[in-house]
């Protein structure tokens, strides 16, 4: 067991997914910058540790973008709708008349200290957990994902990578065309027309191709899979629907505190049993096997453990010590951090070195892009 | 393993047959070469053995089709993915992941095999194929060859009983085309599939093929060894031929036979080698040099010098990827061009306009249909004498002599592959360009089309003008090209006249070389000699 442990393999997408929806729960739970700060630290270091080469892995970097456009946004917003809670004013910027039915709503006007730093707090929260988020699309081939989907969502997971592989197809038929169209003398004529001759030959293109893949699913036994009874069709879609249902109203109770308690866990817990019971029915009919499934090892319990433990640590702390959690922002200091969410967090990083290294991209040779596209 | 009993069938709202009363039976273990003309109904009669005709095309089947003793009748086309495999003319257009492990497993997966049993199959299927280096490698990323390995493979996986194959090599190179055929030849040998497969250039098939069917058109078909089928059809690759014209009987059907055969018209021919000499050409028409292109990082043509002389026609050949087509886009001016010169009628194509452009160069790229873009031919027509400021009715004029008698009023997708790109060169033609390069105009057409589509090169460059035909298509470039021209990684790697660069190849010499010697490239060339011999 040990000695295999650590040779380098992909890990299942879902322990990747549950880490980082850990930390994004944690994330959640505080608006301490330090802490943020730290759990945005531990994400990127874990993603640098542990991604491939592949191109969702390259798309961590938009992430961070993204999330730095969040914060500045918030803050942004703070000084136009403006933010005069608060005693400290460090702007004075002179507000402009809104008409009667626009009350409660103010534009410009002083700018507080405390208002600002809300929104900071606010945004850095919203952005790491939304980093978090991006960690997990970048530790986790998105592809394999989809493969691992319970056997009742085969069907929705093929038409998704067939969508996701038709659409690089449909780019590269738009440029082909284009192309062409230069040789007729191209840009010549009116707009439309040019419009008109570019989507005619995509659109017959990306048709042509469809029919022949599916001929070809057809012919390779694609749905093979038994006939079912209307009834126990009609049985499992309702449970699968109310089950999800469930799942919402429980998973919205338990993060907004003001909800009242029973629609919390007890929904959650009901409505994921109802789920899955339909997933079960819907995946008995389906007779397909999976080539090389992810396996749930050791390393993935590692992973997925040290997610789990980040949000557990904080959520404790919270009902213990929340006064570190949310830094008070009627009297400004410097927010203090203590010890325990501290480590908590910390934990998060057991990945980077706990779990096996991922696969190298390619077996023998160099990696070999035909299809480069340039950047 | 294959009958077809009385099978006939009919496109809704079309009158004739496609087919019309067919009784078939092929049995176990047997290689069977399915030939006609583009349209005659190959893929129709393709398609019945797994059902996807009728039962995804839509039509009418009478008569019992069965595979197997399972009829197609009862059961759709999926339920036959154990028993036959089906590879299509692109395999791209096939695949269903996007990996090479991942596509030859996804078969056995739709079937519910054990995850043991799929391991072994695909380390077994990656070994029979040759492939196993290629494993993790993304479909996209691999050469056309490669690709319909693969496409054969993901069939091979679920071990069908029968392997239907349309057009298997019509896109590759012959290396590749090569490769594919040995691998399909092996699984025949050692495996005992059954493999029934429609090819164009049967040349290099009827070797290896146990029978052969022609599919006439007029929904018959003609059943026997290929020997006894080619005998009397019009269409037939050269070495049948020259067996003709040589009244070997019966007739050769490998390379090897012929040669045996042929001792004494290679003594025949032997007295009276002399040939015409290459006409001399005036200033060439478009010179370049030190032209490059590239893509990032990977150098797709690498500083190649390039003259073109009006009245001849060069062949562009060279294994897919070594550069052919950036090389002419980048000579008409639309394409990248990173480096080099290329002057036509003093001017740089590149830096005009492209409406500009295409009045010195044309060219027809390898999709044909890119360009087509209205409901009905006459519209194209006017379209392009728009576009060409040229007078009303050249482009229909310029069609009618390149293919006479198409009907104006249909639809450019319904006209057959060799109509379509008949259409495509006189839209470009009416910018009366002096220079045409065709990229791949040979693919999918058949020997008749292909026929024509020589005569139309030779009629060009009557006109004086500058032809280049890249293609992978030996025979068709013995019979037009006066020089050949042979480019690997970006570079050209030989340049001579037609005789001397595919006579003295091995993977390029025409059929008729191979049997009688690098002077002799086709059958034309042995009939005129030895008539001149008679007078």
């Amino acid at each position: 067991m040990l000695s295999t442990y650590f040779l380098p393999r992909d890990l299942h997408p879902a322990a990747w997914w549950v880490w980082a929806l850990g930390l994004a729960v944690a994330a959640s739970r505080t608006t301490n910058p330090w802490l943020l700060l730290t759990i945005l630290a531990v994400a990127s270091f874990v993603v640098v540790a542990r991604r491939t080469d592949a191109p969702w892995a390259l798309a961590f970097r938009i992430y961070l973008y993204l999330g730095s456009v969040i914060v500045c946004f918030r803050v942004f917003f703070r000084f136009v709708f403006g933010g005069a809670e608060g005693s400290t004013i460090i702007l004075r910027l002179p507000e402009i008349p809104l008409p009667e039915w626009a009350a409660g709503i103010r534009l410009f006007g002083d700018v507080s200290a405390e208002s600002l730093l809300g929104g900071l707090y606010d945004g850095l929260r919203l952005a790491t957990m939304v980093i978090c988020l991006g960690a997990a699309n970048a530790l986790a081939n998105p592809k394999r994902l989809l493969k691992a989907m319970p056997p009742a969502l085969y069907e929705v997971g093929t038409a998704v990578i067939v969508a996701l592989s038709v659409f690089p197809q449909l780019a590269e038929s738009v440029l082909r065309v284009g192309r062409a169209r230069k040789l007729r003398g191209g840009t010549s004529g009116k707009r439309f027309h040019a419009l008109h001759a570019i989507i005619i030959p995509v659109l017959e293109d990306a048709l042509d191709r469809s029919l022949r893949l599916a001929a070809s699913m057809d012919a390779r036994g694609y749905g093979r899979a038994g006939k079912v009874a209307a009834r126990v069709r009609l049985v499992t879609g309702l449970l699968m629907i109310v089950g999800l249902i469930g799942v919402c109203v429980g998973v919205y109770a338990t993060l907004d505190g003001s909800t009242p308690r029973f629609l919390a866990a007890p929904v959650l817990v009901a409505g994921l049993v109802i789920a899955l019971i339909g997933f079960r029915f819907a995946g008995k009919r389906v007779q397909r096997t999976r080539y090389r499934p992810d396996r749930w090892h050791l390393a993935e319990l590692v992973v997925a453990a040290s997610g789990v433990a980040v949000s557990v640590v904080l959520f404790a702390t919270s009902s213990v010590d929340p006064t570190n959690l949310n830094p008070s922002l009627i009297d400004l200091s410097w927010p203090l951090l203590s010890w325990v969410p501290l480590c908590g967090v910390l934990i998060g990083l057991a990945p980077a070195s706990l779990s096996p290294p991922p696969e190298p991209p390619f077996d023998h040779e160099p990696i070999r892009l035909a299809e480069k596209v340039p950047a | 393993m294959i009958a077809l009993d009385q099978v006939s069938f009919w496109y809704h709202q079309q009158p004739e047959p496609v087919l019309a009363d067919v009784t078939l039976s092929v049995g176990e273990g047997e290689l069977v070469l399915l030939a006609g003309r583009t349209g005659a109904g190959k893929s129709t009669l393709l398609g019945t053995i797994n059902g996807l005709v009728p039962h995804f095309t839509g039509g009418h089947l009478e008569g019992t089709v069965s595979v197997d003793g399972v009829t197609t009748r009862s059961r759709p086309p999926r339920e036959f993915a154990h028993l036959v495999g089906m590879v299509g003319q692109d395999p791209l257009a096939g695949f269903v992941t996007d990996t090479v492990e991942e596509e030859l497993a996804y078969g056995m997966e739709q079937l519910g095999l054990s995850p043991q049993v799929m391991r072994r199959r695909v380390e077994e299927t990656l070994d029979l194929l040759g492939i196993a280096e290629l494993r993790r490698r993304p479909l996209r990323a691999l050469s056309g060859g490669q690709q319909q390995r693969v496409a054969i493979g993901s069939v091979l996986t679920m071990h069908p009983k029968v392997l239907v194959l349309d057009e298997p090599t019509s896109a590759l190179d012959p290396t590749a085309a090569e490769d594919v055929l040995a691998t399909l030849a092996r699984l025949v040998q050692d495996l005992g599939t059954t493999v029934v497969m429609a090819e164009h250039r049967m040349e290099r098939v009827i070797p290896f093929a146990d029978r052969m069917i022609y599919v006439p058109g007029d929904g018959s078909v003609v059943d026997g060894t290929p020997a006894e089928v080619l005998a009397h059809t019009p269409i037939a690759p050269p070495i049948v031929m020259l067996g003709r014209l040589a009244g070997w009987e019966p007739l050769a059907m490998s390379v090897r036979d012929a040669r045996r055969r042929a001792e004494p018209l290679r003594t025949r021919l032997r007295a009276d080698v002399t040939r015409t000499p290459a006409r001399n050409a005036a200033a060439p028409l478009l010179t370049s040099s030190g032209v490059v292109v590239r893509y990032g990082p990977t150098v797709a043509v690498r500083g190649v010098d390039l003259d073109l002389d009006g009245g001849r026609v060069l062949a562009m050949m060279g294994r897919n990827g070594s550069g052919k087509s950036s090389l002419l886009w980048a000579l008409q001016g639309s394409g990248p061009r990173q480096g080099g010169i290329v002057r036509v009628d003093g001017a740089d194509p590149k830096e005009l306009s492209s409406a500009k452009a295409r009045t010195l160069v044309g060219l027809v790229p390898q999709t044909a249909s890119d360009l087509l873009y209205l409901e009905t031919v006459a519209d194209e027509c006017a379209a392009a004498d728009r576009e060409s400021d040229a007078d009303a009715g050249t482009c229909r004029a310029l069609l009618d002599r390149l293919a006479p008698g198409i009907d104006p009023r249909k639809h450019p997708r319904d006209l057959s592959e060799g109509q379509r790109l008949a259409l495509v060169l006189a839209v470009q033609l009416s910018a009366a360009p002096r220079v045409m390069l065709l990229d791949e105009p040979t693919r999918g057409l058949d020997y008749t089309a292909k026929a024509a589509l020589a005569r139309i090169v030779t009629t060009l460059t009557g006109e004086g003008r500058a032809v280049v035909v890249a293609t992978h298509d030996v025979e068709f470039v013995a019979t037009v090209a006066d020089r050949v021209v042979v480019m690997a990684e970006g570079e050209i790697v030989s340049d001579g006249p037609t005789v001397e660069v595919l006579g003295g190849s091995p993977a390029f010499a025409p059929q008729v070389a191979k049997i009688l010697g690098p002077d002799w490239l086709t059958v034309a060339d042995v009939e005129a000699a030895l008539r001149q011999a008679v007078r």
